[in-house]
Parts: C-alpha cells; sequence; structure tokens
C-alpha cells in the first residue's frame, strides 16, 4: 500500500538534496517520533493509550454478516457494533447502514446542513510530511498575507454570505506565530459569526489565548494513528511528535474552546483501523469532557503541485460512504464535515444520510478569493495550493443545492459567550 | 367554556409550542398556520446572523417569539444570550436551557435555577426546561419562573413520555403551568402528557423529521386539543385491578 510520494525538486541544493535523501531512506537519521520536543506541553491523559490499545486489537476480518446485522439491530450502537460496521462484512449492508445513519442524523439534527469556508494565511511550513503540497521541500510559492491583505480576503469571503470561517496556516511558528495568528482570529470577528483554527498544535496557555482572541474551534488531524506509518510519513519537524499531536484536541478543550474537530488523512495507512481510531479518539473525550462539541471530518488523499501521482489508494466512495455511515450509528451527535476534496455528487449524496457541515467557496491557496470569487486578475501575488480540491462550487450554487435536495443550509448556528 | 392558556400574565387559546431549529424556514409560516401555534421558540444562535437567511423574518405576525438560550453552558451564559435576545428584538419571553452534555443534551437543572433567578429579576418571562425533578422544580418557582418545562425523554429521541411519573408529580405539585418539551415523537404521546394535566406541549424534531410537516403540525394540534378536553372533562373511571363488585364493600356500616 504505497503511494509515490518522494519528488525531488530542482531547487534543492545538493546538501538538501543529501538531507532529504537521507530522512527518506534512513529511519536512523531521524528523530524519535514519540518524544516530546522542548516547549511542548504535556498533560495527563490516558485517551491515547485506551485508543491505540483498541485500535492495535483490531481485527476487522473476524466480523461476519451476522455481526453486522445484529449491530444494526441494537439501537445502541457499542464499540464492538462500530467495529462490525466498519469490517468488510459491513459492506453488502451499506444501503441499511445508510438508513440508519440517516435516521440517527434527522434526530440529532432535523434536516440542517451548515455551511462554512476555509481561509488559508500562510502556506510558510517547517515540516517534511511526504503527502503534503506545503512541505518544506516542495517547491511552491510560498506566502504569508498580512493584516491588510487579511482583512481583504476576509471582506471578499463575508460580502459572499458565509458567516463562519476556519483560519488555517502551514505549520511553520517562526512564519506564524500565535500572536500573528491571533490578530487574525481578531479581525475575522468583525466578519464572521463563528472562527474556526486548523494549525500547528499548541499549549493550552496558547489555545487560551487565541480562544480569548475569537476563535472557538479547533480542528488537529491525526492523519494516521498507527504511529509507525505516522513516523514514515512526517520525516522532519516538530509534527513528527505522534503523542503532542494526539492530545491537541484535549489541549484545546482544557484551554477553553467550544469545540474540537478530529480526523485521520484516509489513504496514508489501514483506513479501516484509522477510522476506528479517529471514532475512539471522539468518544474518549466526550466521555472525559462532556460539555465539549465534537466533530469528525473524513478527508481523503488528493494530488498535490508537483506530485499528481499521490490519491486515495483503497478508499473508494463506497468505502467512505461506509465510514461516514459508521461514524454517525455509533456518534449520532456529532457533527461531520466533507470536504471540497470531495466531488459534487457525492457531497450532494452524502449531506442526505449523514454529512451535516459542507465547505463551500474553497481555495486552498493564499490570497486568491478575489481572483477566484470573481475571477478578476488581481496584481498581487497568490501563494500555492495546500492540495487540489474538487468540489469548486461557490456558496450560492451550494446553497441552492442543500435546499434543492430537501435540506435546510444554515450560514450559523453559533453565538461566542 | 372559555380556556385560555395563561404565561406570563399573557393569555393564549392554543396550548402547542412549535420548535423551529430543525426545518427549513420556509416551513415555518405553514407549520404555524397547521398546528395553530401562537408561541415559537428560536434558539438565540440561529437568529443572531445576518439578512440572508434571518429566523426573524420568516416570524408570522401575531406569534409570539419564544428565543432560548441554546449553546449556553452555564447559568451566566444563558443570561447574557437571554440578554441579547431582548437586544435583537426578540421579546421579553425566554426559554432557559443549559447543558453541559453534547451527547444527550440534558438539561443542568443547577445553572438553570441560577440563570432563572436573575433574569426573573431583570422582568423576563421565564420558561425554564428542566429534567422533572420536584425540588429542582420547587426552587425554580421561588427562582421566579413563568412555567416549568421538564423533558419527556432525552431531546431529538421521539421516546414520548418516558418520565411520565415524574412529570405526572410535577403536574400535581407545582403550581405553575407544566410544558411538556422533548422527547415527545407521536401526537398521541402529546394527547397523553396533555390528558395527564399539562398546560401545553412543545415539539419540533417530531414535526422536522415527519414526511408532510404541515400535515403532522396539524395532527399534533388536534392530538393536544384532545388531550386538553379529555383532561377537562375529567377522565372516566379507570379500572386497574379486577371488577368492582356489585355489592358496596361498606355495605355493612349500620350507622
Amino acid at each position: 500500500m504505497d503511494n509515490r510520494f518522494f519528488v525531488d525538486g530542482e531547487h534543492l541544493s545538493p546538501s538538501a538534496l543529501e538531507k532529504k535523501h537521507r530522512l527518506e531512506t534512513d529511519p536512523s537519521s531521524r528523530t524519535n517520533h514519540m518524544e516530546y520536543m522542548s516547549g511542548m506541553e504535556k498533560i495527563s491523559s490516558d485517551i491515547m493509550e485506551k485508543v491505540l490499545c483498541e485500535m492495535e486489537s483490531y481485527d476487522y476480518t473476524r466480523y461476519t454478516a451476522k455481526d453486522v446485522k445484529s449491530a444494526l439491530q441494537h439501537e445502541n450502537c457499542s464499540v464492538e457494533d462500530f467495529k462490525a460496521l466498519l469490517s468488510p462484512a459491513a459492506q453488502p449492508f451499506l444501503e441499511q447502514m445508510a438508513e440508519r445513519a440517516r435516521y440517527e442524523t434527522s434526530k440529532h439534527f432535523g434536516n440542517t446542513v451548515y455551511m462554512f469556508t476555509p481561509l488559508y494565511i500562510a502556506n510558510y511550513c517547517e515540516n517534511y510530511c511526504v503527502y503534503c503540497g506545503f512541505n518544506c521541500y516542495n517547491n511552491i510559492s510560498r506566502m504569508k498575507l498580512n493584516m491588510e491583505q487579511i482583512e481583504h480576503e476576509m471582506k471578499i469571503i463575508s460580502d459572499s454570505g458565509m458567516e463562519e470561517i476556519l483560519i488555517l496556516t502551514g505549520e511553520s511558528r517562526a512564519m506564524s506565530d500565535i500572536e500573528y495568528i491571533g490578530k487574525a482570529c481578531k479581525l475575522a470577528r468583525k466578519y464572521f459569526r463563528m472562527v474556526g483554527l486548523e494549525i500547528y498544535p499548541v499549549n493550552t496557555d496558547e489555545y487560551k489565548y487565541l480562544h480569548e482572541c475569537g476563535a472557538d474551534y479547533v480542528t488537529v488531524f491525526q492523519e494516521t494513528y498507527d504511529s509507525d506509518r505516522f513516523s514514515e510519513l512526517h520525516l522532519l519537524g516538530h509534527k513528527r511528535v505522534y503523542p503532542y499531536r494526539f492530545d491537541a484536541q484535549e489541549r484545546a478543550i482544557l484551554g477553553g474552546m467550544r469545540g474540537v474537530a478530529f480526523s485521520a488523512l484516509l489513504g496514508l495507512s489501514d483506513f479501516r483501523k484509522d477510522a476506528l481510531a479517529s471514532a475512539l479518539h471522539v468518544y474518549y473525550l466526550q466521555r472525559k469532557y462532556p460539555h465539549a462539541e465534537m466533530s469528525l471530518s473524513c478527508p481523503r488523499l488528493r494530488p498535490i503541485i508537483n506530485n499528481d501521482k499521490i490519491n486515495p489508494l483503497d478508499v473508494g466512495e463506497t468505502q467512505l460512504c461506509q465510514i461516514i455511515c459508521a461514524y454517525r450509528i455509533f456518534l449520532p451527535f456529532v457533527g461531520i464535515t466533507v470536504s471540497s476534496r470531495e466531488s459534487e455528487s457525492f457531497r450532494n449524496g452524502i449531506v442526505k444520510i449523514a454529512a451535516t457541515k459542507v465547505s463551500a467557496g474553497v481555495s486552498t491557496g493564499i490570497g486568491d478569493h478575489e481572483s477566484k470569487y470573481s475571477g478578476k486578475e488581481t496584481d498581487g501575488n497568490q501563494g500555492d495550493e495546500q492540495f487540489e480540491i474538487n468540489d469548486g462550487r461557490s456558496l450560492d450554487v451550494m446553497y441552492k443545492d442543500i435546499e434543492n435536495e430537501g435540506l435546510q443550509p444554515v450560514l450559523n448556528d453559533y453565538l461566542y459567550v | 367554556m372559555e380556556d385560555k392558556f395563561i404565561l406570563g400574565g399573557h393569555e393564549f387559546n392554543s396550548r402547542f409550542i412549535l420548535g423551529s431549529g430543525k426545518y427549513s424556514l420556509k416551513l415555518i409560516e405553514s407549520a404555524v398556520r397547521d398546528a395553530g401555534a401562537e408561541i415559537i421558540t428560536l434558539a438565540v444562535r440561529r437568529a443572531n446572523t445576518k439578512e440572508q437567511e434571518n429566523i426573524l423574518d420568516y416570524i408570522p405576525e401575531g406569534v409570539t417569539l419564544l428565543p432560548n438560550t441554546s449553546g449556553a453552558r452555564t447559568a451566566q451564559e444563558a443570561v447574557r444570550i437571554a440578554r441579547l435576545a431582548r437586544e435583537i428584538g426578540c421579546g421579553n419571553f425566554v426559554k432557559v436551557e443549559i447543558m453541559r452534555d453534547t451527547k444527550y443534551l440534558l438539561p443542568d437543572n443547577n445553572e438553570t435555577v441560577k440563570a432563572t433567578e436573575i433574569l426573573a429579576n431583570e422582568g423576563f418571562v421565564v420558561l425554564p426546561y428542566m429534567y422533572p425533578d420536584l425540588y429542582a422544580a420547587r426552587d425554580l418557582v421561588n427562582a421566579g419562573a413563568s412555567a416549568v418545562m421538564p423533558l419527556a425523554a432525552p431531546i431529538g429521541s421521539n421516546k414520548g413520555l418516558a418520565t411520565r411519573e415524574f412529570i405526572q408529580i410535577l403536574v400535581d405539585e407545582i403550581d405553575l403551568p407544566v410544558i411538556v418539551d422533548a422527547g415527545i415523537g407521536r401526537p398521541s404521546q402529546a394527547c397523553e402528557a396533555m390528558e395527564m394535566g399539562a398546560a401545553a406541549i412543545m415539539a419540533n424534531t417530531a414535526l422536522a423529521t415527519a414526511g408532510d410537516l404541515p400535515m403532522m403540525a396539524s395532527a399534533f394540534k388536534n392530538a393536544v386539543e384532545a388531550g386538553r378536553k379529555a383532561y377537562l372533562s375529567g377522565l372516566g373511571r379507570v379500572l386497574t385491578r379486577g371488577a368492582s363488585a356489585s355489592d358496596p364493600l361498606t355495605g355493612f356500616l349500620r350507622d
């Protein structure tokens, strides 16, 4: 199960190339991914141990059609039932799973579908994550927006009608520090009802500061929960530290954030185990912090600039649908976000079953909303995208499409209190 | 016989309160009409939005708004949301709902009592959403609530009167209107709660998840009215154990 991840850019110096190749081929040249780096806060938590223990012992080949049928009959889905629903034995029951998922979604969310858009404010990155377009060895146009440029982007997005924004940066503390991100949050509060963050993991006091600046949701993708695979994919930088990343949501909750979001990037490793771990991460954390709002995303790998060969491997739309239905049945109360990585037809279908949030009017580049929204050529610089999106619908089109499916598009359901 | 529903000094004819959170804004008007509802709840967090989809624009005239504090996790947050509701023109009614559990969305009675006291002192007509606990209900009365709103079952569960016995205790012991809220999944369950002496019913998911929302709204209207009439008429004798003896058991008494 391998993607062809390694690409050598012509811009790299011989010494940089040498280091890159050594990291790629010689595991002893890498740091210990289970060891904290200096400055990283260690909290007392047993969640990681619980999740890893369940994931490692999960043998999905053991489950049979009988297990799946009985899981679908239970009113409350146990961890064991969830494991059956994620197994290959459940695939022939996908339609029944979808029906059950739709029922659970309607009980908890009625027919509402929430909408948001991401805003990338910087794409500098200090990490070498082999599948990511922002990785430090990839030859892309780098950019960091200043406050004036950020405000300009926010105005354009806000004028389109959007009320919820997700602010993203590449993972570089040096180029996009907490103060910079905090200022962006304060600006965002002027234009949007809800401000979420998807940035590098930080310490509790920093989450607290960002919360005071106006952010109330934190998204951190673990990418893969298999720690060995994680260490093969994240070769350099602070992102390599698996346990610090794992505990990010818990630190965010301790810092006062209202909600947190989780995900594995499907296609990096064994997707059934990753899906199990993602959901259990939510499950155990919700039991520990019952007041916190939780949501799951379900991204699949996409091609990046300079490497169009990256793909989601064995995670087809059928498997993705199975995972999302299983998530919904196991965790009926959590939000499920489906991003523009997926096609228009998939997103139209999945919002009728289980997804409760979709992005619209998406750009994963830097500073290009004006040209993308109005088609107008702008003279300013733009930074390259993190990955190629699939569904490029604007807010207006997405809004109407959701309505036409008989659902209720919702732009805001949130108050900062 | 005139049977008005009095809430915080206001008179209503309808005893069906409509929730608005889970269905399309465009259906609100027909839902209000077909349910005969005179009170409609709305989440302040949904109302506090830009023009594009402001729920306030969809509320028919003459309908009393009942803003709720959903999203509040503490008394303090609920108070802030209630004040905001008043500022944005939602009137003086407020349904206090405070939840610190995102899975079941069960109300926190302690925080609810605190918020009720503060808001009642500020002149709000406070309708607290609560878990049906007699002590908490008494505290809410003392805190200045205008009604109590016990849940029938976990919100959105459509499970009906899972807390039946405890709601009956509140109906019997509390001198305020008891409005059964949350968990009512069918008109028959709404009818049963009204037969028990509930003053009104509130529902949302049951309508939102119905195939034909306006028709379900009208079914609820009829059910609530039927239950109310049954309650007012004094329900007929229900024999729970065996048949009644034809000779009176106390026939031997001589004085």
